[in-house]
């Protein structure tokens, strides 16, 4: 963050240019900003570095360094890396599902002439669904004793019961989380496509008769840079915000139900009380999401044509 | 007319501002929700009442972890609260910390009050004490897993509701002959675990059940008895006795107020919900047991949670949470908050309160914790310590529902609980060491 406004030296366009009397009238500026990322960010991240190395009591009484052996506890840990596989796997489904499904009502969102706006209210408005709210609901639909899903299910010979069978409760998660975050990449996606020249659409209309070779060679290149950003988006939101939806949806008691790696964290720490072991667990995530948003970047984004 | 009438309140407001300013403000943090956060108000209500030094704030921090998680994070920035409460699971975690509290007996005492440990009924004496039986933690909400009992059931099924586990498999085919599931019970941990080791009067740990030191404490998880339960738990699941809904406490609930479960273990707090919520009558009775295991049918441990002087306060602080100690522990009070909230009277002076004036003839069920509570005790049903006990727990529900999913065998999972469980008792010991 700070190395990129701290080159002013770029050869930007001279009216596109602000210059400033004061040399520290720009940090002056960008201070606000910087504090909160300071406060908010960078001083949590230190200080779960730095407890990762220590065992500590948690009244704060008395801590014993231990070096990386919280890093060592976790990883060696069977249920650790259970809980990894399923995160990947997890955050795989949950973003292709919900890209994939939003792109889909986009498109044909947009192909609806008569009526659209009232579609397209319908597909936002479960957006506005708090994520514990969407979890509550969802816990609802798949409840062993009176859920809707499960009684469905139960026509087709398939005994769910959600809380108990690991690939059932696995299933509903990931059912609630894709429901939750389709109407977010339908509204980006659908302003993607109405940013489509009308031009070009009439040209490749002209050229091309087949609608899917269409949109596979004309749309989805000019709606890359939407769908990339959409693709950080949604990885964050598997792997993050999917926490109220998890807690809702394992009541509190994991057991032996599925749950991705922010939830142990939480899970060790504010309900085990312990700090270190849990502090190693989300550095080990944030390097993860660090490389991850690295790779992204570095080799994806630059197979994207910005308009 | 109108004038005199408000300056009459204002003035009436200011000599209340005077009041409050001039007595000393406590706080009471605690992890209580709905109708009993509503009860614990009007505790807090009725001491503010009774007295004018003191003014205590009772504020709710959500669940009982939550309570526990912000009490320390509180306690790490100097901000902790007079009163905490922390549940059973928890109390190795804050009693282990030296210094975080003051230890409840002292406290009263200290403040001149005197203290009796035999005023407290069997089975809470022990639970929140030191090795040497000096309350720490003072008990508060206290609660015992039964048995209730679908009374319709038994009536069809023409048998007698059963005291033992050998009784229970006797009758359970003809309950469910009747059309009925037997049995399903609502936390195994506590009902089937820790609760096995006090009613069967077997050790649950080394070290006095985690009590004399935290070093080295490994737990008797692989006991044969403890096993054979679980078998036996598993066996009956797969023979319709038994039906297992996860480790949710409210999905095991919900089919016995529905009226298709004969027998739900759950917990004497449980009556005052089930009042409303169940569908047809019951009743209610104390935890089976097996009748062939040794000196078993002594008392189990309390569930539920105990109130913490938080250290570092000031002198005049400490007296009024000395002397709010004093008030709850008070009959009149017990016996308030017993009735208003299900939770077991903890003096018994209170259960003779309450059983004098007849609340037990018209509320049979509201008995039955405290009775089993009150049971003979042994060695090994006075309590057990042991640390990041609320972690060891999920272990094990992780691996009793693997037990009922068919994913693992009983002895294989109690293996695994043991291995992992001893690793955390052992990390534990480097905390507190």
């Amino acid at each position: 963050m700070t190395a990129i406004s701290a080159k002013p030296k770029v050869q930007a366009e001279p009216a596109k240019r602000v210059q400033f009397d004061n040399a520290l009238l720009p940090w002056l500026f960008l201070l606000p900003q910087l504090a909160v990322i300071v406060v908010f960010f960078y001083w949590p991240s230190v200080q779960a570095v730095q407890s990762s190395f220590f065992i500590e009591d948690p009244f704060g009484f008395g801590s014993t360094f231990v070096g990386m052996a919280n890093y060592a506890d976790a990883l060696a840990s069977r249920e650790y890396r259970r809980i990894a596989s399923f995160t990947a796997v997890f955050t795989v489904l949950v973003t292709f599902l919900s890209l994939a499904i939003g792109l889909l009502l986009a498109v044909k969102a947009d192909a609806v002439i008569r009526g659209a706006s009232a579609y397209k209210t319908l597909l936002i408005s479960v957006y506005a669904i708090a994520p514990p709210v969407a979890g509550l609901i969802g816990m609802m639909f798949f409840d062993m004793h009176i859920g809707p899903f499960v009684q469905m299910a139960a026509w087709f010979g398939w005994n769910m019961q959600v809380g108990l069978n690991y690939f059932d409760t696995a299933f509903a998660m990931v059912f609630v989380s894709v429901w939750k975050q389709i109407p977010y990449n339908f509204i980006f996606f659908l302003s993607g496509l109405q940013a489509v020249p009308v031009s070009v659409r009439e040209a490749a209309f002209i050229d091309c008769k087949n609608g899917w070779r269409r949109f596979r060679t004309v749309t989805l290149p000019l709606l890359m840079p939407t769908a990339f950003f959409l693709l950080i988006i949604n990885i964050t939101y598997a792997l993050f915000d999917t926490f109220g939806i998890i807690d809702v949806m394992v009541k509190d008691k994991p057991a032996n139900n599925p749950i991705t790696l922010v939830y142990k964290v939480y899970n060790d720490g504010f309900r085990g009380n312990d700090l270190g072991g849990s502090s190693a667990q989300s550095v080990i995530l944030m390097v993860v999401v660090f490389a991850l948003t690295i790779v992204q970047f570095r080799f994806l984004e630059k197979r994207i044509h910005y308009g | 007319m109108k004038t005199t009438a408000s300056i009459a309140l204002l003035a009436l407001g200011f000599s209340s501002v005077t009041a409050t300013a001039q007595s000393t403000g406590i706080t009471w943090w605690h992890g209580m929700g709905g109708a009993n956060a509503e009860v614990i108000n009007q505790l807090s209500t009725k001491f503010n009442e009774a007295q004018s030094e003191c003014a205590i704030t009772p504020i709710s921090k959500g669940t009982y972890e939550e309570a526990l998680a912000s009490g320390i994070a509180a306690f790490r920035s100097g901000e902790q609260p007079n009163i905490l409460q922390v549940f059973d699971a928890g109390a190795a975690t804050i009693i282990n910390a030296p210094g975080a509290v003051i230890p409840a007996e002292d406290l009263i005492t200290g403040a001149g009050h005197t203290f009796d440990r035999e005023a407290f009924i069997e089975g809470v004496r022990y639970f929140y004490a030191d090795s040497e039986g000096k309350f720490v933690g003072m008990p508060f909400n206290s609660s015992a897993p039964i048995m209730y009992i679908n009374t319709e059931a038994f009536e069809k099924a023409g048998f007698d509701v059963p005291k033992t586990w050998e009784e229970f498999e006797a009758s359970a085919p003809a309950l469910k002959e009747a059309g009925f599931i037997p049995m399903t019970a609502s936390q195994l941990t506590w009902q089937f675990t820790e609760n096995f080791f006090s009613r069967h009067n077997i050790q649950f740990a080394t070290n006095n059940n985690g009590y004399d030191s935290v070093e080295g404490t490994e737990m008797n998880l692989t006991d044969p008895n403890l096993i054979h339960m679980f078998e036996k738990l598993a066996e009956w699941k797969d023979a319709g006795l038994f039906a297992y809904y996860g480790a949710g406490w409210a999905d095991n609930q919900t089919p016995f107020e529905q009226g298709k479960v004969a027998m739900w273990i759950g917990s004497s707090g449980s009556f005052g919900g089930l009042q409303k919520t169940a569908s047809m009558p019951f009743s209610a009775t104390f935890l089976p047991y097996w009748d062939s295991v040794e000196g078993a049918g002594t008392n189990t441990f309390i569930g539920g949670a105990a109130l913490f002087a938080m250290s570092g306060k000031s002198d005049a602080e400490n007296a009024c949470t000395a002397s709010f100690f004093q008030f709850l522990t008070s009959p009149e009070i017990q016996k308030f908050y017993h009735q208003a909230t299900g939770y077991v009277a903890i003096t018994e002076a209170a259960y003779e309160l309450a059983k004098s004036e007849g609340w037990y003839e018209q509320q049979p069920v509201a008995e039955v914790g405290i009775q089993q509570l009150m049971l003979p005790s042994g060695e090994w049903s006075k309590g057990y310590r042991l640390g990041f006990y609320p972690q060891i727990r999920s272990i094990m529900e992780r691996e009793y529902n693997r037990i009922f999913a068919g994913e693992t065998t009983v002895q294989e999972a109690f293996e695994t609980i043991k291995t992992e469980g001893d690793a955390l008792l052992a990390r534990f010991a480097q905390t507190a060491g």
